[in-house]
């Protein structure tokens, strides 16, 4: 046990607790609403939703994940900086429009905007479906991550990891977005400071970064001819992905203003930068001479290179900043599945007729029983289960982007089109994972003979999309009921005044 | 939005996804391969790119 380390941990954890609660009364509202409870009532600022934003995207799996392909696999592993690169133009574009038309609406989740847009009940659910299957694994993995650094701080059982997550739940329960978005200012506070001294200090010790690159296996230093379209297609592919995902349009969503949102695009790749020197850490780790070990091989990399790098109380400052780092985006998903559930499941088939504080309860329950799902699965399911379903979670959600992201733009694709395209996009894409046993998520598509390895969502997607294009024109033409669209063009690009503009329970 | 604003948002698509532009290790910059101090740099011009796009489309 390495209490130095422990205690500095444990101090940190404490504070961040503290915060979980106290941000019930932060900005305060009523948190017996869906609105307040799940959005933080729309109103945080530019430099909250930094934070925000900056702590949901940026999880602490990533921190273990990233530098740990660098160290086992090499310079593909860096495809995580051009992804973080290309995400935000595309973002900048696309999620405005999402926010406008959700606060024109009261939509809380991307299926509701579906569901208004398209007046397609099944639409609707098969994203609300996606977003909760490819979250539920995500949440699983950050606990992977809080695993991690315990094990690294020489505790071991599952008790630790019960007691984390509990707390989790209980602050998640109690003050809804409010919580993660005041422990991010905390969290990526820490992770700035942790990453700046590692970039500092770990270079000196091991004598400059031309010795560190020196020391890397020229196999891992550059890409071989091979690897180029799939390091381009993972990149591409992860950016489309990534706003796609429910804990993304949360973070979205819970902006004061649209100019809120566009802002942040020009900001945030302040955590790409990070992202890469973190990736980084992986090659150290190969000079530091670490090795992988027996129970997390290569997600060893990080926290052991620490342990040697740094004083014991400077480690334990850094492993806390990783498990902190899982709670923000571990509660954000939580919340986010919890309301695409609510919203999107529940009222729309169970109680149509639901009041808002039985709506916010229902999230509030959902929100425990989707962590309790996930931290079931991680004490008794092998962690190599979590890490292939979060792959296929990428795979699936990219399937919903016809419907949102193309949808924010035009109607022209028909809902049963969009529909059967998203169903041969999950089929087609798990297929392909399935077909490469889940090792990669890079399939060798041949085409003429020739052998083109890309990332298997990017092309589950274009089948998905040449499926819907198709489909839409038939249809179309056949004149089949398109229904009615709610949103009118205004809406896209509104600037909605301050607060939610919802239904008659905040008229 | 204007034109201007999504060719400024292209280009770091058009950068980022020619990854043979960048794959090499050479011209190293203080020890870093090319491949890495490039993509590095990339983060800053697309944010730059990036917020004169928002500056172009401000009201």
């Amino acid at each position: 046990m390495n209490w130095p380390a422990l205690s500095v941990f444990i101090v940190l954890f404490l504070l961040v607790t503290v915060l979980g609660f106290v941000a019930a009364r932060w900005r305060k509202g009523d948190l017996g609403l869906i609105q307040e409870w799940g959005l933080g009532g729309g109103r945080f600022g530019t430099i909250v939703t930094w934070f925000l934003l900056g702590g949901d995207l940026y999880t602490a799996y990533t921190f273990i994940a990233v530098p740990a392909l660098v160290f086992g696999s090499g310079a593909i592993g860096f495809y995580a900086l051009p992804y973080t690169i290309i995400v935000y133009p595309f973002v900048f574009a696309v999620m405005p429009r999402l926010w406008s038309v959700a606060r024109c609406h009261g939509y809380i989740t991307p299926a509701d905007f579906v569901r208004g847009r398209y007046d397609s009940h099944g639409l609707a659910l098969a994203v609300a479906f996606t977003g909760i299957l490819a979250t539920m694994p995500y949440i699983a993995l950050q606990l992977v991550g809080i695993e991690v650094v315990l094990a690294a701080m020489g505790i071991s059982g599952d008790l630790p990891l019960i007691i984390a997550f509990a707390i989790l739940a209980a602050f998640t329960y109690f003050s809804g977005l409010r919580a993660p978005a005041l422990i991010a200012v905390v969290k990526d506070t820490l992770i700035y400071v942790t990453v700046l001294v590692a970039v500092i200090v770990i270079p000196i010790r091991l004598g400059g970064f031309g010795h560190i690159f020196a020391a890397v296996p020229p196999a891992k230093l550059l890409l071989a001819p091979g690897q180029y379209s799939a390091y381009a297609t993972l990149a591409l592919g992860s950016a489309m992905a990534l706003f796609m995902y429910p804990h993304s349009i949360t973070g979205v969503l819970g902006a004061q203003r649209r100019d809120v949102v566009r802002r942040n695009m020009a900001f945030l790749p302040a955590y790409s930068f990070l992202l890469g020197v973190i990736a980084l850490l992986g090659y150290m780790a190969i000079a530091a001479g670490v090795k992988p070990n027996a129970a997390y091989g290569a997600q060893w990399a990080v926290p052991a290179l620490f342990n040697m790098m740094f004083p014991a109380w400077f480690a334990g400052f850094a492993f806390a900043a990783i498990a902190i780092g899982a709670l923000v985006p571990a509660s954000i998903m939580s919340i986010a599945a919890a309301n695409l559930f609510t919203r999107n499941i529940y009222k729309e088939y169970f109680r149509r007729d639901c009041t808002a504080s039985q709506e916010s309860t229902v999230a509030k329950t959902a929100s425990l029983v989707v962590k309790g799902g996930a931290l079931l699965f991680i004490l008794f399911a092998p962690t190599q289960y979590a890490i292939n379903l979060q792959l296929l979670g990428g795979v699936w959600i990219i399937q919903t982007l016809p419907a949102i992201g193309i949808g924010l733009y035009t109607r022209w694709l028909h809902r049963y089109a969009l529909l059967t395209g998203w169903a041969v996009g999950m089929a087609l894409g798990s297929w392909m994972a399935l077909s490469q046993g889940f090792k990669s998520s890079v399939y060798p598509l041949s085409i003429g003979g020739f052998s083109i390895p890309g990332y298997a969502a990017l092309y589950a997607l274009i089948a998905n999309l040449v499926v819907a294009a198709i489909l839409s024109w038939v249809f179309n033409a056949a004149s089949v009921a398109a229904g009615t669209d709610k949103t009118q063009q205004a809406d896209y690009t509104a600037e909605a005044p301050v607060g939610l503009a919802v239904g008659p329970s905040l008229a | 939005m204007s034109r201007w604003a999504y060719v400024l948002l292209l280009l770091p698509f058009a950068a980022m996804l020619s990854v043979p532009t960048f794959a090499s290790g050479a011209p190293a910059l203080g020890g870093i391969p090319f491949f890495f101090w490039y993509q590095f740099l990339w983060v800053i011009i697309s944010a730059l790119l990036t917020g004169l796009a928002y500056k172009a489309t401000v009201r």
